[in-house]
C-alpha cells in the first residue's frame, strides 16, 4: 500500500483530533484578526478564539451560509491582498452573484495534497496518464485535479470537456491509463464506445477513474465499473473549499476526509452533533484557508461521517456518499441549478406566465431537464413557426444563464397544476440504481 | 366587398396529451356544434384544431364557456372545381401577389368543395383571387 503521506494519514484518531482542535484554534484567531466578517460573528456571540477549547464550544460560532458569499461578491471575504494571490475560481451564479473565490499559492498547495493522498490512495502514481475530461477554466474541477495529477508526477492530458469523439481517439491512441470527470460523461463515453464496437478494456489500457461533481449513486458505480472494467472512485468538493478534494481509496468505502485540512460536522434537524455513522447537514471548516475563511459553512449537502478505521489502514475520518440537499439547488449534469434562476429568465418573458415545471429524468445516467411552461393566453397564437420560435428564445436565454442545456415546451394556459410551496416545480425522476 | 369571402375559422388548443381530443369532441358534441370541416395541427408544444362550424360567434362561446383555450382566425374559402388545376390557379395569384399562404386543409360538401387557406393578408388575397375570376366560398354558404 503506498501513501502520499503515510505518518499523517495513519495518525491514531486522537492525535488526529487534537491536532484538528490546535489548527482550528489558529484558523480561527488569524480570521478573527484579519476578516471582519468572522470577527462579528463570533462577537456577536461573546466569543474569543482562546474560548473555543472543545469541538462543543466550536458548534457555538455562528454559521456561514453560501448567501454571506454571495452577498460578499466579488471579494469582500477575501483576507489577502490580490498581491498574494496566484489564483481565482468562479463558481456557476444563481440569479445574482456567482462566488468568487481567491487561493494562495499555500491553498493551491494544500488543494493538491488533498487529491494527492487520495489519487495515491487508489494506486496512482507518477507512471500513470490521466485524460482530465473536468473542464478547464473558472470551474475547480479541471485545474484542481491537473496541478495535484502533475504534482505527483502523473502525466495529464488537459482535455477538457466535450469532442466525445476526440476523447475516445485520444484514449485508444495513448497509453491513457485514467480518466477524471463527471459520472455521467463516463457513461456518455462508454455508450459512444459500444455504438462504435470499442471494447475500453481491450482496446484501452485506462485502469481507474475519478468520478464526482454530481450526485449518483453506488449503482451506478457498479453499472460504470461492470460496463468498462474501470475502477472508478468517488471524488467530493466544491469550489468554497478548494474544488474537488476527497477521495475514495481502494477500498472504494467513503470519501477520506483529511482532518488536518478540513473539520467536517454533521448536525441534526436541532444542530446537535449526529452519531457516528448517521446522516445529517454537512457543515465544514477549513483548517488552513488563507485566502478568505470558511468557518462552519453550510454546504446544503447530507450525508454521514465515520471515523471507523478504514480498511486501507488510514485513520482519518470517512464521508459517506451525499444522498441529498438541504435547499432546492439541483445538480444537473455537474452544473448547479437553482429553480429561482429558471423563473427569473421566465419572467423575463412577457409571452409567459409564471407557472412552470421543471422534470429531470437520467436515460442511461445522462441527466436532461425540461421546463413546461405556461404561454400568456393573449400570446397563444395557432401560428406554429411563431410558437417555435418563442420556445427556442426561452432555450436560448436558459442556456446563457444556467450554462447547461435545458429543453423547454410551451404548454397552453391553466395546463400546469397550481402549488402553493416552492419546491413542488421540481419533479426529479432521476433514478442512480 | 372581401368581408362575405372572409370566413371566421375557430382554431381549439388541445395539450399534447392522450384523450385530449377525445375530451374536446365531447365538448363540440355536448354543446351542439357542428364541423364542416377541419383539419388537426400538431407542433412540438401542443395540438390545434382548426375547425370551420355552423355559426362561428354562437359556436366560439360556447367552448369558451367550457373552459377550452378557442381563437377565432381568418381563413378564405377557394372554390374547387372537379378539374385538374383549380388549385394551381389560386395559388399561382397568391404566390405573384406574394401572399403567403400558411396553411390550408380540404372541405367536400355536397354541393361544394373547397380548399381553406389561411393567408398573411386575407383581405388584399380575396381581392386579388377575386380579380383573377377565381370563385370563393362565402360564409353564408357552408
Amino acid at each position: 500500500m503506498a501513501y502520499w503521506n503515510k505518518e499523517l494519514e495513519t495518525k491514531p484518531k486522537e492525535e488526529l483530533q487534537k491536532m484538528q482542535l490546535g489548527l482550528l484554534r489558529n484558523e480561527l484567531r488569524t480570521m478573527y484578526d484579519s476578516s471582519k466578517f468572522i470577527h462579528d460573528k463570533m462577537k456577536s456571540v461573546g466569543l474569543l478564539p482562546e474560548d473555543i477549547d472543545s469541538f462543543e464550544r466550536f458548534r457555538k460560532v455562528p454559521f456561514m451560509k453560501k448567501t454571506d458569499l454571495r452577498d460578499n461578491y466579488p471579494d469582500n471575504l477575501f483576507v489577502k491582498p490580490y498581491h498574494e494571490l496566484v489564483r481565482l475560481h468562479v463558481s456557476s451564479g444563481t440569479t445574482g452573484n456567482p462566488i468568487v473565490v481567491g487561493y494562495t499559492q499555500n491553498d493551491l498547495d494544500n488543494w493538491a495534497e488533498s487529491l494527492d493522498r487520495g489519487m495515491t490512495s487508489f494506486g496512482m502514481s507518477k507512471d500513470d496518464i490521466l485524460q482530465n475530461f473536468h473542464g478547464y477554466g473558472l470551474f475547480t474541477g479541471g485545474l484542481g485535479v491537473h496541478y495535484a495529477a502533475e504534482k505527483m508526477g502523473v502525466t495529464v492530458l488537459p482535455i477538457s470537456t466535450g469532442n466525445t469523439e476526440r476523447q475516445i481517439k485520444m484514449m485508444q491512441d495513448l497509453p491513457i491509463t485514467s480518466f477524471a470527470g463527471t459520472p455521467s460523461y463516463m457513461f456518455h463515453i462508454a455508450d459512444i464506445c459500444d455504438q462504435k464496437g470499442i471494447d475500453i478494456r481491450r482496446d484501452t489500457k485506462v485502469r481507474y477513474a475519478i468520478a464526482g461533481g454530481e450526485p449518483w449513486s453506488e449503482s451506478m458505480r457498479q453499472k460504470l465499473q461492470e460496463r468498462t472494467g474501470i475502477k472508478v472512485h468517488n471524488c467530493y468538493g466544491a469550489s468554497e473549499f478548494y474544488g474537488p478534494m476527497f477521495l475514495e481509496c481502494n477500498e472504494q468505502d467513503g470519501l477520506h476526509v483529511w482532518a488536518d485540512l478540513a473539520y467536517v460536522e454533521v448536525l441534526d434537524r436541532n444542530g446537535d452533533q449526529c452519531a457516528d455513522g448517521e446522516r445529517g447537514e454537512l457543515v465544514v471548516t477549513m483548517l488552513k484557508k488563507e485566502a478568505f475563511p470558511l468557518i462552519r459553512y453550510k454546504i446544503g449537502d447530507i450525508s454521514s461521517l465515520t471515523w471507523e478505521k478504514c480498511g486501507c489502514g488510514r485513520t482519518h475520518p470517512r464521508l459517506m456518499r451525499i444522498s441529498g440537499r438541504t435547499d432546492d439547488m439541483l445538480i444537473v449534469r455537474g452544473v448547479n441549478v437553482f429553480p429561482s434562476q429558471i423563473e427569473g429568465v421566465i419572467g423575463e418573458f412577457a409571452f409567459l406566465t409564471p407557472f412552470y415545471r421543471i422534470t429531470l429524468t437520467n436515460e442511461n445516467f445522462m441527466d436532461s431537464m425540461t421546463i413546461d411552461v405556461e404561454i400568456g393566453e393573449d400570446s397563444l397564437t395557432e401560428d406554429t413557426v411563431s410558437i417555435d420560435r418563442m420556445t427556442r428564445s426561452v432555450e436560448s436565454r436558459l442556456k446563457d444563464v444556467l450554462n447547461i442545456k435545458a429543453v423547454v415546451h410551451l404548454t397552453l394556459p391553466g395546463s400546469l397544476e397550481r402549488f402553493e410551496g416552492k419546491s413542488c416545480h421540481v419533479k426529479d425522476l432521476r433514478r442512480y440504481d | 366587398m372581401p368581408e362575405e369571402n372572409v370566413i371566421i375559422q375557430l382554431s381549439i388548443f388541445v395539450n399534447n396529451e392522450p384523450g385530449r381530443l377525445a375530451a374536446i369532441a365531447r365538448t363540440l358534441k355536448e354543446s351542439n356544434v357542428n364541423m364542416k370541416a377541419f383539419n388537426l395541427a400538431e407542433s412540438a408544444e401542443f395540438g390545434i384544431l382548426r375547425a370551420i362550424v355552423d355559426d362561428p360567434e354562437e359556436s366560439f362561446e360556447k367552448i369558451r364557456q367550457k373552459g377550452i383555450i378557442v381563437k377565432k382566425t381568418q381563413v378564405i374559402g377557394i372554390v374547387i372545381n372537379d378539374a385538374p388545376g383549380s388549385l394551381f390557379d389560386a395559388a399561382d395569384v397568391c404566390g405573384r401577389e406574394g401572399i403567403n399562404i400558411e396553411y390550408g386543409y380540404a372541405y367536400a360538401g355536397k354541393n361544394l368543395s373547397a380548399f381553406f387557406i389561411r393567408v398573411d393578408e386575407p383581405h388584399r388575397a380575396v381581392t386579388a383571387l377575386k380579380e383573377a375570376g377565381i370563385a370563393l366560398v362565402k360564409g353564408t354558404d357552408i
